[in-house]
């Protein structure tokens, strides 16, 4: 491990440690074997934005192989896509709406800072949806976000639009917002503590929550998380493990089955 | 503990620009880039700085602080004077696009220009074989991080713009040299190349380079110099030359 | 206008923005330098006091010219003491060979071409010259030729280690015997082989030419113990240079009769 050439001498003074985000286990909902987004006909998506492969907690190293093999995955499910697929019609009317949002932060003046609004929106991630969570910190998380999503919809900029980091920040915000909002939410709904996440009010790890996944969907206001069921393990699958391993993290119900035929 | 930190950072474009007077806050254990980010965010919002890791590994932040080609993300604040006013501009070897971000194309049209890494016709895939001690001058190379900051400072392009077309640079040479150094490539003429396409001989191992790298590769003394010994051995050495006519070495192709 | 200060770079009117003393090194090199090269120019013509019984001076061996003094040729006399009727001294049919190794060094080429072409002056620090074409062209070109001074220096290190072997006698040419001046030229001799052992092209000779090092076990071992010479190669020169220069006012001095050669043995 290297350090920054810093003054401190560790072997003699403390050293200051804290956790950062390593990685986003949660994304975008694909079909495995095409990559394909669901409900997002000619999105495609592989590797750290795409959900769903990794579990609870990602294994160290795993992120390459899964680029790997989901990256080819994806380039081929793309390629195939555009053989049958047609052109998107866009309206006039779409790009002008788009066009305009575009523009919005530059019309406004004396609004928002997008910056303090990252910052504060980091703040409360980082106090009350870390690691370790509790149902009363999501919750107020979840007021604050919207707080900050309302507030975010007034950001002013300065200067052009060349290279203005300042002007992307504010689109980039939006993006932030939900997932900040799409995790928050999905991590309140999830009553038990599991992989890397950890509720402080329910630490015990859950069978019964092994079976389903959050799936978060925006209407453009806010996020809503419905559950929705995981298949079962196949019984080739299931055959190759120690039964009583399996017994840590199935339901008897699904151990009795012995895995999906 | 906080303390008011002077700071003078260019701003412009490629048609004109200044260097500007700010006063930021700075803490204990920042470094150059947290208070740019601070000026940033309180006083220049469309400040324009690249940026990536924050830890060195991803090459983007180079620029020039008080004149010399640093990472800023790597800089300490505390290593300048506590009244000391730190200067920062882009690099001054690329055509600047905006403040702090310059236009670093440059470097990748050379990196094109390099004939890629070429095994054995026969190699399949699963079936390369190297030993460690083979492969150990060339890893050096490898912990490159493409920050720029040797390209940046190498003289021959940064004061004469109009070698840019037959230099390629010392991150070029390390490539070169990791490339003829590496156990299974076969590529011939690898050092005539280097010498009559990439400009070696326009380097006058003045080791700027190394000077500058932050990955503390060293450049000069393990990549361009073997090199220029190796162009020696084919282009300026006539024993040696003759020597492979009679009998085929090891390394000379 | 070109460099820096080209149309499509920021527009800095300053050659360099850096604020620490980074002409210091280029001066220091420089002031050394210039005071090598004067006082190894003023000895090389003066043509006496190189020689005093068993010593000899290192900037006139090996002593080839007929005018050389008694004893202190020990191969020969094969050139005249003038040439079209100009006095040459001994010093200039030998000063090539380690004036040519040094000049044409990987490290002290660094040296001059920073301290007196300022070819760059120093680091981000926009040099002086409109044009630049490197080592591309005659005569910079002939710096290719470093190998062939590298295989000459090391004739020349054997010679000096002969001339502190013999440094072992006393004034009447009996073995056994230790002055100061054996250590000085004990200490020159060694000197030049570190400096000469550590040379980049002694590096690359070795074993860095080499594709696989895993085909010559015996090669990559000297490339490795050369590898860390070769990371104090600038300290060597340096040294070393110093050291042919106190040799040669040692021999100077004692020649001259204003030292004495103390004998400890
Ligand atoms: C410190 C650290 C160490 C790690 N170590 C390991 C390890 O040892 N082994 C392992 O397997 N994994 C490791 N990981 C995880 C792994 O590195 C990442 O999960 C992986 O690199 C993600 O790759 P990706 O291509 O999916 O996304 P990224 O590499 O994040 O690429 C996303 C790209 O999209 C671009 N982009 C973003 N927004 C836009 C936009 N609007 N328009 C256009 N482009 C955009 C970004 O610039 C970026 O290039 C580590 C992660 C971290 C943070
Ligand atoms: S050593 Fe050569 S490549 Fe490196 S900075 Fe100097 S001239 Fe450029
Ligand atoms: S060689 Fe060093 S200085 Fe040059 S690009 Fe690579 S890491 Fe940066
Ligand atoms: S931000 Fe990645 S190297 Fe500085
Ligand atoms: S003597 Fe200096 S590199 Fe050869």
């Amino acid at each position: 491990m290297e350090f920054l050439p810093t003054q401190i001498d560790i072997t003699k003074e403390p050293m200051e440690v804290g956790p950062t985000c390593h990685y986003v286990m949660g994304g975008v909902e694909v079909e495995p074997d095409t990559a394909a987004a669901v409900g997002v006909p000619g999105l495609f998506a592989a590797g750290e934005v795409a959900g769903g492969m990794h579990g609870s907690n990602r294994l160290g190293g795993n992120s390459l192989s899964d680029l790997l093999v989901f990256g080819r995955r994806a380039g081929m499910g793309a390629a195939e896509y555009v053989k049958s697929a047609k052109a998107v019609p866009v309206s006039d009317a779409a790009i002008k709406a788009a066009a305009e949002r575009i523009q919005a932060p530059f019309t406004r003046s004396g609004g928002e800072n997008s910056y303090s609004l990252h910052a504060e929106l980091q703040e409360i991630t980082h106090n009350l949806v870390g690691i370790i969570r509790t149902g009363a910190e999501l919750k107020e998380a979840i007021e604050k976000i919207a707080e900050i999503r309302k507030r975010s919809a007034n950001v002013s900029v300065a200067g052009g639009r060349k290279f203005n980091p300042g002007f992307h920040l504010a689109f980039d915000l939006d993006n932030m917002l939900l997932v900040a909002e799409s995790t928050a939410k999905s991590a309140i709904s999830r009553e038990e503590s599991r992989g890397g996440h950890t509720r402080d009010d329910f630490p015990q790890l859950d069978s019964k929550w092994r079976q389903v996944n959050h799936i978060a969907s925006f209407d453009g206001k806010e996020v809503t998380v419905r559950k929705q069921p995981l298949p079962a393990l196949p019984k080739e699958l299931f055959d190759l493990f120690d039964v009583h391993e399996l017994e840590k993290y199935m339901t008897a119900d699904e151990i009795a089955k012995g895995g999906a035929r | 503990m906080a303390r008011k930190l002077k700071m003078r950072i260019w701003r412009g474009d490629a048609d004109t620009g200044a260097l500007q007077d700010v006063t930021v806050e700075a803490n204990e254990g920042e470094v150059v880039l947290d208070v740019i980010h601070r000026v940033q965010a309180t006083q220049m919002g469309d400040l324009a700085v690249r940026w990536n890791c924050k830890a060195g590994k991803c090459g983007s932040c180079s620029m020039e602080i008080n004149g010399k080609p640093r990472l800023a993300c790597m800089t300490q604040v505390a290593s300048y004077g506590d009244e000391e006013t730190i200067t920062v501009t882009p690099l001054r070897a690329f055509p600047v696009i905006k403040d702090l971000v310059t236009d670093v194309s440059f470097n990748y049209k050379k990196a094109m220009e390099i004939p890629s890494y070429e095994p054995p016709a026969n190699l399949k895939p699963g079936e390369a074989r190297m030993q460690q001690v083979d492969v150990e001058r060339s890893q050096e190379f490898r912990k490159c991080i493409e920050c720029f900051l040797c390209q940046n400072t190498c003289h021959v392009v940064r004061d004469h713009e109009e070698n840019k077309k037959s230099f390629a640079g010392p991150r070029f040479f390390i490539r070169i040299a990791e490339l003829d150094m590496h156990p299974l490539d076969i590529l011939k003429n690898r050092k005539q190349k280097a010498q009559e396409e990439h400009g070696l001989g326009m380097c006058n191992i003045t080791k700027c380079c190394t000077e500058v790298c932050p990955e503390h590769i060293r450049i000069t003394d393990n990549a361009i110099i073997p090199m220029k010994e190796r162009v020696v051995d084919v282009k300026y050495d006539p024993l040696r030359w003759l020597g492979t006519k009679i009998r085929k070495r090891e390394g000379i192709v | 206008m070109s460099g820096v200060f080209s149309p499509t770079r920021a527009k800095i009117k300053e050659r360099t923005l850096r604020t620490d003393k980074w002409w210091l090194q280029p001066a220091i090199t420089f002031g050394v330098l210039i005071s090598f090269v004067i006082y190894a120019t003023f000895r090389a013509f003066e043509n006496k006091y190189y020689f005093a019984e068993p010593l000899v001076s290192p900037f006139y061996s090996p002593c080839l010219s007929t005018s050389c003094v008694e004893g202190a040729s020990l191969f020969g006399q094969p050139f005249n003491n003038q040439y079209f009727g100009i006095g040459i001294s001994p010093a200039l049919f030998i000063l090539i060979f380690p004036l040519g190794f040094r000049m044409t060094c990987y490290y002290y080429r660094k040296a001059y071409y920073r301290a007196f072409w300022m070819s760059p002056p120093a680091c981000a620090v926009a040099e002086p010259h409109t044009k630049y074409t490197g080592e591309t062209r005659a005569p910079l070109i002939l710096q290719n030729g470093h190998r062939w001074f590298f295989y000459f220096g090391l004739i020349f290190n054997v010679l000096l280690t002969y001339d502190a072997i013999l440094a072992f006698r006393d004034a009447e040419g009996h073995w056994g015997h230790v002055s100061v001046g054996t250590l000085v030229l004990l200490l020159n001799a060694t000197l030049l082989w570190l400096y000469s052992m550590s040379c980049h092209t002694c590096r690359h000779t070795l074993g860095g030419r080499l594709k696989h090092f895993s085909k010559h076990p015996v090669r990559y071992k000297l490339w490795s113990w050369v590898s860390v010479l070769n990371h104090k190669h600038p300290t060597f020169a340096w040294i070393s240079l110093f050291g042919v220069a106190f040799a040669d006012i040692y021999v100077r001095n004692v020649a001259s009769g204003a030292w004495t050669n103390f004998y400890f043995f």
